[in-house]
């Protein structure tokens, strides 16, 4: 399922080349089918889960004829789907950006779960919700409580007591039981004033978010930034103080987290620049200057706080076991314990084990900006096997797959406005404009186009992206927003890289 | 318990159950391995060296390399030790006269056609077989362009010199060569870049007999075929006829020194999915990338930034985007 015919959509056996914004539709019809088929798996539903009835009758509204002409996927497709995936053994749904770079994401992601637990392909071997990490420790930040709302482990600030009274004991201080702010927060607090100074650690949001100008603006608007990193990002430029750091996966030691929530070692593997400090060693020493010694730790050292701050979590992986089995999926509570395959076994129970998994009720909505006559095509952005995010890492290696940024097109739209592979097009959205080379690509539909962030140096393509974002995960919208498209000449584009 | 729920340990994993156990003979030593091992497999319990080109645990065998043949009584024909399975009452020799001249011809073959001198192992391999490779003649000159090679179009070999694969080493893009005067046809890239791992089949053999060889569609260059660098034939290849640029011209120059590399794993600065990288550190750069064959999550495998992506690390001077 992909508005774009991508390289993994080649190899698919059906490709649901659904409109951009449409997967609750999507979704909410194959639920719907799979109920009128009688191929939902009512005794898990009756034994594990809550809201069912609430559920069903949310769907019903929601035929294939319904679904249709909103997905742009035909019926009888629909039908396929949701039988082969009612009726498989193991299935399991895996997404990325695609699915949370949405105002919705959450709903988005709440209509998957639906269709998990409607079928029982959860909590077995080879089923179940698989969102696919995009950075090596996206995971192990969340882990690490670098979320505003959880501690290490994913125990909440406000609702676990308990919790707070562990962390407060060992680090010998009072953990206020209120969440933080996510970035999307920050950032408006920013503009309000109400946040002065940022401390940054290796993101380079002047390039990486929705809405560039108005990030910039922010950023610039501090009192005081601080920027964490391997290299002078933009970002970095943009700061009062840089504090140049070791790259963490080959320089110092530690731990990351995969997407399969298994903790694994990165070790130093050769010796930094001269002048780069190892990030303990840097947050130690901050610690020191506020008055507070931390006798700057090793990496194992922290690593073993976390395992008693968070037991039920990481509370048996150990160095020496992270070793010896070649990383650990959490949970891992005790060091008999031989690390956790796939969550939710619980479900299976009868009666359940726990709180019982509930269905929720999502509607379908269209994405916050629509094409219009003015701005005719929806522009939805991602990334490319061979480049990473804003291309600080990536931008690194020559690759013959490295064309920089392009605005691809579909054939249809290209032949209509006149546009040749490779003509200079300017595109435009109610925030900013941006020239960028066309390239026509079979992949996309009608009034679709697609860019990367990948070459933000070259084309700002998050000037043109919204910032609007879900109100649950405080994702942007990056997947859709309105743009026009219009031929531009090659000196126009030489003139704005000027 | 309702019947409709299935208990905790019936959750759809695989079947591990045990396998029968089959009983057999190699070089006279009885032995008792699971059925589907197979005779190069019941040879390791042993710790019975079986040499193999094509072979690799992470790849389906396909029996091209003729080195691991095996005789096996009662059998008409030598069979290939690396995916014949064992069968019950089985008696095999592995190193039977019979046994060692079919491989010392294999490999004077391949030594004399060939270039072999950056195939791990091989010296030491030619020398236990006595292989004398010279016998054949001195090496014919270069073809001009094995990759317009005709079917059935042979000019008729001059018996005065031994015909090799030789040809200038392609380097066509900054990631990495294809020096095809060291390929000895096993097949692992076209396996590794096909159906065993990456599903993109760049490469295939192309043309018949001694014409034989691994191309792109039409021979076109890689960055005009399907390839996406991800340089898992790399990992696979058995004689260094496919190697990432960085190798090549650190050997190009003479300072190749895997003595000197410090090796040590670590995880992939990219994408969630975790990849154990083997990094090897020489004079403080990180000359090469690798991944651990027999690590769960990759079976050896990388992608393009896993396997040449980091560069970043090493030039921190110029400003970034």
């Amino acid at each position: 399922m992909d508005p774009r015919r991508t390289s993994s959509a080649q190899w698919a056996d059906v490709w649901l080349g659904l409109r951009v914004g449409s997967d609750i539709a999507l979704s909410n019809a194959m639920a719907r089918e799979i109920i009128h088929a009688g191929l939902a798996h009512e005794a898990f539903i009756g034994n594990s889960t809550t809201g069912f009835e609430e559920y069903k009758a949310s769907v019903e509204m929601y035929t294939l004829e319904y679904a249709e002409p909103i997905t742009g996927i035909p019926a009888d497709v629909i039908r396929e789907a949701a039988h082969a995936f009612a009726t498989a053994e193991r299935a399991m749904v895996c997404w990325t950006l695609g699915i949370t770079e949405h105002h919705n994401a959450v709903d988005n992601v709440l209509s998957l779960i639906n269709l998990c637990l409607l079928t029982g392909h959860v909590g077995r071997w080879g089923s179940g919700c698989n969102p696919l990490r995009g950075q090596n420790n996206v995971q192990g930040g969340g882990d690490m409580g670098a979320i505003p709302n959880k501690l290490a482990g994913f125990q909440d600030i406000e609702q676990d007591p308990a919790a707070r009274e562990r962390f407060e004991k060992v680090w010998n201080t009072k953990i206020q039981p209120t969440y933080g702010k996510n970035l999307t927060q920050m950032l408006h607090a920013m503009h309000q004033g109400e946040m002065t100074s940022l401390f940054v650690i290796g993101e380079n949001p002047a390039q990486s978010d929705a809405d560039a100008h108005h990030v910039v603006k922010a950023l610039t608007g501090l009192d005081h930034l601080v920027v964490q990193e391997i290299f002078l990002t933009k970002t970095a430029e943009l700061a009062h103080v840089v504090l140049p750091s070791t790259a963490s996966w080959c320089e110092s030691d530690g731990t990351v987290t995969n997407s399969e929530r298994r903790v694994q070692r990165c070790r130093k593997a050769m010796e930094p620049p001269e002048g780069a400090r190892d990030e303990l060693w840097i947050l130690s020493e901050l610690a020191r200057r506020m008055g507070y010694d931390w006798k700057t730790p090793t990496a194992e050292e922290v690593w073993d706080e976390v395992r008693v701050v968070a037991p039920d979590f990481a509370g048996g992986m150990s160095y020496k076991r992270l070793e010896e089995l070649g990383g650990i999926q959490w949970p891992c509570p005790d060091e008999s314990h031989p690390g956790t395959q796939f969550l939710h076994s619980r479900l299976w129970e009868t009666p359940v084990g726990g709180r019982p998994a509930p269905f929720s009720v999502v509607v379908n909505e269209p994405p916050t900006e629509e094409r219009t006559p003015e701005f005719p095509f929806l522009l939805t952005t991602g990334r490319r096997l061979e480049s990473y995010n804003t291309g600080v890492q990536s931008g690194g290696y020559d690759s013959p797959l490295h064309f920089g940024e392009a605005l691809d097109i579909s054939p249809e739209d290209a032949l209509r406005l006149g546009i040749a592979e490779g003509d200079i097009v300017r595109i435009t959205s109610r925030r900013g404009s941006v020239l960028a080379p066309a390239h026509i690509d079979r992949a996309l539909r009608e009034n679709l186009v697609f860019m990367t962030l990948h070459f933000p140096d070259e084309v700002k393509t998050n000037v043109l992206t919204i910032d609007v974002s879900d109100p649950k995960s405080g994702t942007a919208e990056f997947k859709a927003c309105a743009v026009r498209v219009e031929r531009a000449s090659v000196g126009a584009m030489n003139a704005e890289l000027v | 318990m309702t019947s409709a729920i299935a208990p905790l340990v019936q959750l759809g994993r695989p079947d591990r159950t045990p396998k029968k156990m089959v009983s057999l003979t190699i070089d006279g030593h009885g032995l008792e391995v699971p059925e589907g091992t197979t005779i190069l497999g019941a040879c390791a319990s042993l710790d019975i060296e079986i040499p193999t080109l094509c072979y690799l645990e992470t790849l389906r065998p396909v029996n091209v390399c003729r080195l691991c043949v095996v005789e096996v009584e009662g059998a008409r024909v030598l069979a290939p030790a690396c995916s014949r399975l064992v069968e019950p009452d089985m008696t095999v020799h592995t190193a039977s006269p019979r046994v060692r001249h079919s491989r010392k011809l294999v490999l004077e073959l391949l030594a004399s056609s060939v270039d072999l001198s950056t195939t791990a192992g091989m010296t030491e391999l030619l020398e236990s077989y006595d292989c004398r490779p010279e016998r054949y003649g001195p090496p014919a000159p270069p073809a001009a362009n094995r990759d317009a090679a005709i079917p059935g179009h042979h000019a008729a070999p001059d018996p005065a010199f031994a015909a090799t694969v030789a040809q200038p080493v392609k380097i066509d893009n900054e990631l990495y060569v294809r020096d095809y005067t060291k390929c000895v046809l096993c097949y692992k890239c076209v396996e590794a870049c096909g159906p065993d791992h990456q599903n993109t089949f760049a490469i295939a053999v192309a043309g018949r007999g001694f014409d034989a060889r691994i191309s792109t569609e039409l021979a076109v260059p890689l960055p005009d075929s399907a390839c996406v660098y991800c340089g898992n034939c790399i990992a696979v290849c058995p004689t260094g006829a496919l190697m990432a640029k960085d190798e090549h011209d650190l050997r190009a120059a003479g300072s190749w020194d895997p003595s000197s590399q410090q090796v040590t794993d670590t995880i992939c600065p990219y994408c969630g999915v975790g990849c154990t990288l083997t990094l090897h550190v020489q004079d403080g750069d990180i000359v090469k990338a690798t991944s651990p064959l027999e690590n769960s999550i990759t079976l050896g495998n990388l992608c393009v930034k896993g396997r040449f992506g980091w560069r970043f690390v090493q030039n921190r001077s110029a400003p970034r985007a």
